[in-house]
């Protein structure tokens, strides 16, 4: 995409965005009745309109069924690890002592694309346990509720692996 | 039968909810109370949307949207207030370890106060 | 049977919103009583669509949404705030 084009609107997220806010309408109207339809049909078009920026390729994700069969994956792996944190983080707040040992740790990600960071940083911090403060570069600093590893690279381990390997397909 | 399985799920959600508060009462520092409070919070908040659905049908499709919702907003709001806690320099709770997020802050405070 | 689980769920949810507002009330910094405020909103949202669920009115469920989104709204910009000042 050429640089005179580039401030114009994108088709294919302008209508993404149209057939997502028209689905949202339906379900918040409840009904397939024919007035209804249209006026959110028509709402859907000025709000995807006015929202919809070009959208530069950095910010493009290729579908493939590969792809779309990692996304279901992930989405499971990630239900279990968040599952699985907060019956930790439930153990630690009914443990009389409050065992935590808290800091903010450095890991690394491979991750190129910044769809693909932001999902990451986000999945982290949807684990309790793990919360992602900042992010500079490649480089994500982490308040851990339970540090129990001495050097960036065991912590990228730990946390960021997991999460790395369906990633990198996905968005890759 | 698929009401009383909505009200568990339901109970369950509320059990999550009564442990993020008492998380978030029992932490010693606002960072602690993010990943005990609202955070663990979450789960709670969608179980109990999932549940509310499956105990009246009719309302599971809007539930659904409310509850992706929370999950694709309540991380956001989390690292926006840990940030914010961060930059504002509230200071980690007694038990912390290390902080090496503050180890990288501190030479590029020394470079713009010379540069300035 | 199923009702009573319900209310005393609700109720589970009322008791975890008193405890918020006790962190929100004691502070003891203003970071803290956003964080409180946060988890206050979110437990809120299931308690309004258990209101809807419990009057029988699909409508209130509308107002959960938009009492999420506006919440949101809210915590974003106080976070801000605390961050650097308006």
């Amino acid at each position: 995409m050429s640089s005179r084009l580039s401030s114009q609107k994108d088709v294919g997220s302008l209508l993404a965005n149209w057939l997502g806010l028209l689905a949202l309408w339906i379900i918040f109207v409840g009904t397939f009745d024919t007035q209804e339809v249209i006026a959110g049909a028509v709402v859907a078009a000025l709000v995807s309109f006015m929202a919809t920026g070009p959208n530069p390729a950095r910010w493009q994700v290729v579908l493939s069924p590969r792809r779309l069969f990692t996304l279901l994956a992930y989405l499971g792996y990630l239900a279990v690890a968040i599952f699985r944190a907060n019956l930790q983080m439930a153990a630690i707040v009914l443990s009389p002592e409050l065992a935590i040992r808290p800091g903010i740790v450095r890991v690394r990600t491979r991750l190129k694309s910044p769809l693909g960071r932001l999902v990451l940083a986000n999945s982290i911090t949807l684990t309790p346990g793990t919360l992602s403060v900042d992010v500079e570069g490649d480089e994500f600093f982490i308040h851990w509720i339970n540090v129990d590893s001495e050097d960036a690279d065991d912590a990228t381990r730990r946390i960021v692996s997991g999460f790395e390997h369906y990633l990198e397909i996905i968005f890759g | 039968m698929l009401p009383i399985i909505g009200a568990l799920v339901v109970l369950v959600g509320a059990a999550f909810m009564v442990l993020a508060a008492i998380g978030i009462i029992r932490m010693p520092d606002p960072y602690n109370r993010i990943q005990a409070g609202t955070k663990a919070s979450t789960l709670g908040v969608v179980l109990a949307l999932i549940g509310l659905g499956i105990y009246e049908i009719d309302l599971l499709p809007k539930l659904i949207v409310i509850a992706l919702f929370v999950l694709i907003t309540n991380p956001l709001s989390s690292h926006a207030l840990a940030r914010a806690a961060h930059a504002a320099g509230v200071p980690l709770a007694d038990e912390t370890v290390r902080d090496e997020l503050a180890a990288a802050r501190a030479p590029k405070v020394i470079e713009e106060e010379t540069a300035s | 049977m199923a009702e009573i689980i319900l209310v005393t769920a609700l109720g589970l949810a009322a008791v975890a919103l008193i405890m918020g507002l006790y962190r929100l009330l004691a502070g003891p910094c203003t970071v803290t009583r956003a964080i409180a405020l946060d988890l206050l909103t979110l437990i809120t949202i299931p308690l309004l669509v258990g209101a809807a669920v419990w009057a029988g009115r699909a409508v209130y469920v509308d107002v959960a949404l938009v009492y999420g989104i506006l919440a949101f709204l809210g915590v974003l910009a106080l976070a801000r705030y605390l961050e650097k000042g308006i």
